[in-house]
Parts: structure tokens; sequence; C-alpha cells
């Protein structure tokens, strides 16, 4: 196969990982935050339910629950797998990312200092506007060196879509790599990961040093 | 009129009794100092007060209007909490600055987004307030910035933006270096000679004597003396006030 239509096909795969990629935040990053609420809910069973769930999709493999959600509605109710398989991915990914965000929030959220509600609470903030305005901005301070490797990782992580055999990037890499019998298809993978990465690292130091315009 | 009426608060961490049973007047303009050994319960104090902590007995109010009651065995609030949280204001120890806010912020945005009060008008006089207090040129300042003698008198200013009728504050130098604490207690003295109505618990006695017009010594969760600085400081009767002031000067060396 020519060089060029392999990079053409694999382009084809990287636009399917960064549909991933993206739509895995998007809905994974607020799905966390309400993990973490749940998780701090006065209510015992609703925090107690909370972080079993959390547990469980943190103590199983990313592999496994992307198996699961694919083909989970087949084996248990016998409803066809359907072609499209970017909403099974991308339910899988965000679920299992938003556990992951959501004990980042709860660190966050665990390590601002007790004066911070108080001094709100005599001001007369109410607790959303407590935790919108005061709490949450620097939250998102404290956290954004954890959430970083937690995107660094999903970019590397969105590859694992290939044990569905969802044609992103890597799917297609490995399957020309076996059709052509060559190692070339995952060095490049491996460059436009790599690239990908770069780019997300450069972007997330400029957001962190955007946010330290004042001292914790 | 009291501005603040407690009576007969008590409070208690499980077995731990901290308040037994404490009865507490300020009228308008007053300048009262709590005085007291560490763990008496001065804290706990200010803390129920500006509701902070629940209390398990007694009852207090503000302008007459009761806050706050225990009838049997339950704790009973007004309706409207909202609207004695601007009676108050309170100045902690550790100033609890909001750090990602600049200097102008932290003082406008409750009164305008809690009190709901006119932006340019807060402006106006949160400049006016901060430039009393020599920090007009920190206006765009983060807290950070701030010496910890600035944070201090910033939290201060924070506070009087609320308009509060009372002002309390919980050991305000305590957090500061020796050589800081004068300028805060400046600003103290300045807003006592304002008739600014302050509750103040503090360790400096020698301020404490000039600057109030009532002290309250508290020991073991109950007011054991309370009368004008003089009587206290210099003519008490009382053996443990005694004890503690002396104790108190042997450790100021
Ligand atoms: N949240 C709490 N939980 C349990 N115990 C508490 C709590 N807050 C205070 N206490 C206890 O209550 C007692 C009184 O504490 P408080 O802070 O009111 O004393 P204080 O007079 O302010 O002392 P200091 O001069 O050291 O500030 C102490 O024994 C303290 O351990
Ligand atoms: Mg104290």
């Amino acid at each position: 196969m020519d060089f060029w239509i392999m990079i053409e096909k694999m382009l084809e795969g990287f636009e399917k990982t960064c549909a991933i990629f993206f739509l895995t935040l998007l809905f994974s990053l607020p799905l966390g935050m309400i993990i973490t609420l749940l998780s701090k809910s006065k209510l015992k069973i609703v925090s107690g339910i909370t972080r079993f769930v959390i547990s469980v999709l943190r103590g199983t493999p990313l592999m496994l629950q992307l198996i699961a959600v694919t083909y989970g509605p087949y084996y248990l109710f016998h409803i066809s797998v359907s072609r499209e398989k970017l909403i099974p991915v991308v339910i899988a990914f965000s679920i299992n990312y938003a556990a992951y965000f959501a004990e980042i929030y709860r660190s966050g959220i665990e390590s601002m200092p007790v004066g911070q509600y108080e001094a709100a609470a005599v001001l007369g903030y109410s607790k959303p506007k407590t935790f919108m305005k005061i709490i949450l901005p620097q939250v998102i301070r404290r956290i954004l060196p954890s959430a970083t490797n937690e995107i660094v990782t999903l970019v590397k992580d969105t590859s694992l879509a290939f044990t569905v055999s969802y044609q992103e990037m890597f799917t297609i890499g490995k399957q020309i790599a076996n059709s052509q019998t060559s190692f070339v298809p995952f060095v490049v993978a491996g460059i436009f990961y790599y690239v990908f990465n770069a780019l997300v690292s450069f972007i997330m130091r400029r957001v962190e040093k955007s946010m330290s315009y004042y001292k914790m | 009129m009291n501005i603040l009426n407690m009576s007969n608060i008590q409070k208690s961490f499980g077995d731990n009794n901290v308040l037994k049973d404490i009865s507490i007047k300020v009228d308008k303009g007053e300048v009262v100092s709590v005085i007291g050994p560490s763990g008496s319960g001065k804290s706990t104090l200010l803390r129920c007060a500006t509701l902070l902590e629940t209390i398990d007995g007694g009852s207090f109010s503000y302008m007459g209007e009761e806050v706050c009651s225990v009838k049997n065995g339950k704790v009973v609030y007004d309706k409207n909490l909202n609207k004695f949280r601007h009676y108050f204001g309170l100045v902690f120890q550790n100033f609890n600055l909001f750090p990602h806010w600049s200097v102008l912020k932290n003082v406008i945005d409750a009164p305008i987004s809690v009190q709901h009060r006119d932006k340019n008008e807060v402006k106006a006089e949160a400049v006016e307030l901060l430039k009393k207090m020599g920090l007009e040129d920190k206006v765009k300042a983060y807290p950070g910035e701030l010496s910890g003698g600035q944070q201090q008198r910033l939290s201060i200013v924070r506070a009087l933006a609320m308009k509060p009728e009372i002002l309390f504050f919980d050991e305000p130098t305590s957090a500061l270096d020796p050589e800081l604490t004068g300028e805060v207690l400046k600003v103290i003295k300045q807003l006592a000679e304002e008739n600014m109505t302050m509750v103040i618990v503090t360790h400096e006695m020698e301020f404490a004597r000039a600057v109030s017009d009532r002290v309250i010594f508290m020991d073991g969760g109950i007011i054991v003396e309370e009368g004008a600085p003089n009587e206290v400081f210099a003519n008490t009767k009382n053996e443990r006030t005694k004890q503690f002031l002396q104790n108190y000067s042997k450790n100021e060396y």
C-alpha cells in the first residue's frame, strides 16, 4: 500500500480518535462533578452507592467496561449491536473517566481550608453561591495538574476502542499492519499520539499559567 | 437598645462542656473585650454568635429580634437568618480572605451579590474604606501579595463593607508578627473612636485596657468577672482573674 494512502486512512481514524477524546471530556468533566457531589451527599444510601460505583469503575479494566457497554445490551436484552459504535464507546469512556475526575474533584474540594466556607457563611453567601464563586474556582486551580495527567492518559486510552473494533486510528493502524505485515502503521500511530499529547500538554500548561495569577 | 443580647448560652462538643452559662449584652457603640486562658471558650462564643456553631442552650438576639433559642432541647432559628447575618461581621484570626479575588473584589462582592446593593455605590464606599485603612494602592493586588497586617486590615474592610451593626474580632493579631500587630490595633482603635460596636477576643492586654469600655474575663466556660478595664486589670478582687493576669504578665517578657 502506498504510504500516503495509509496516512490518509489513518487520518480518517484520527478523526474518530478525536471524536472519542473530545466527547469523553465534554461528558465526563461535568458528570464527574455530579458524581463528586453525590458521593458527598448527606444521605448515606446515596453517598454509599456512589462510592461503590466509583470503586467498581476504577477497579475494573476500561477494556472490560467498553465490552460491557457495547455488547451488554445484546447479551442481556437481545438488542442488536448497532454498527455505529461511537455511542457505546463514548458512554463507556465518559462513565469511566467521570469516576476518575470525581476522585480528583473530591480531593480538590477536601483540600480547601474550612475558613473559606466560614468566611463565606458569615458574609451571607448561600451554599450554592459559596460553591460556585468561592470554592470551585480555587478547586479548579488546585486540581489542574492531576486533571492534566488524566487527560493525557485519555489520549492514549482512546486506542482501547480497538477491543470493540471501533474504527479509530489505532484499530485502523492495526488492520493495515496485519494486512501488509508491516510495522510502519504502528510507528505512525505512535507519532500521532505523541504529537497530540504534546499539544494537549502545551494547552494545559497555558491554562495552568493563566490561572496562577494568585498565590494559594 | 442592646445590639446583641445573649442569655444563658450553653454549648458542648460531646462531653466537653465548653460554654456553661454565658450571658452577654452589648450596647450600641460599646467596645467589649473578652480575655481568658486558652480553651476557655472565647472562640466558641463568637462562633455561636455568628451562627457558625449551633447552641445547645439559651437564646440570643440582635437588635431586639430573637435569632435563635433552645426550647425543650431543640434549637429554633428565625426563618430569615440572612437578615441577621447582615447585622454582624466577623474578623478571623487567620483572615480567611478569598485568594482568587483582587483586594477590591474581596470587599465589594458580598455587598453586591449578597446584599444586592448598587454596584457603583458599593465600589465608591469600598475605595473610601480601603483608603482609610491605608490600602488605596493595593486595590488591584491579590491577598497573597499583601503582608499579614495588610491582609488583616483588608479583612476588616471586607467586614465593614457589609455595614454591620456589630463587629466581632477573634484574636485579630495573633497570627501576625509582633511588628505588624500595631498597625492592626491602630485601625481597631480608630473604629472604637468612631463608635463602632465591637466585641474583641484578644490576648493583647494593654490594648484591651486602652480600647474597651468593658472587659469580660472567661474561664472554664463561664464569665468569671466583668467590668470596666480599670477595675478588672488594676483592682480585681477575683483570685482567678488575678492569677490569670499575673501569669500573663509573666509570659510577656
Ligand atoms: N469543632 C470543635 N469540636 C470539638 N471540640 C471543639 C471544637 N471547637 C472547639 N472545641 C473545644 O472547645 C474548647 C474551647 O475552645 P475555644 O476555641 O472556644 O477556646 P478559646 O478560648 O478560643 O481558646 P484560644 O485562646 O486557644 O483560642 C476547647 O477545649 C476545644 O478543644
Ligand atoms: Mg480562640
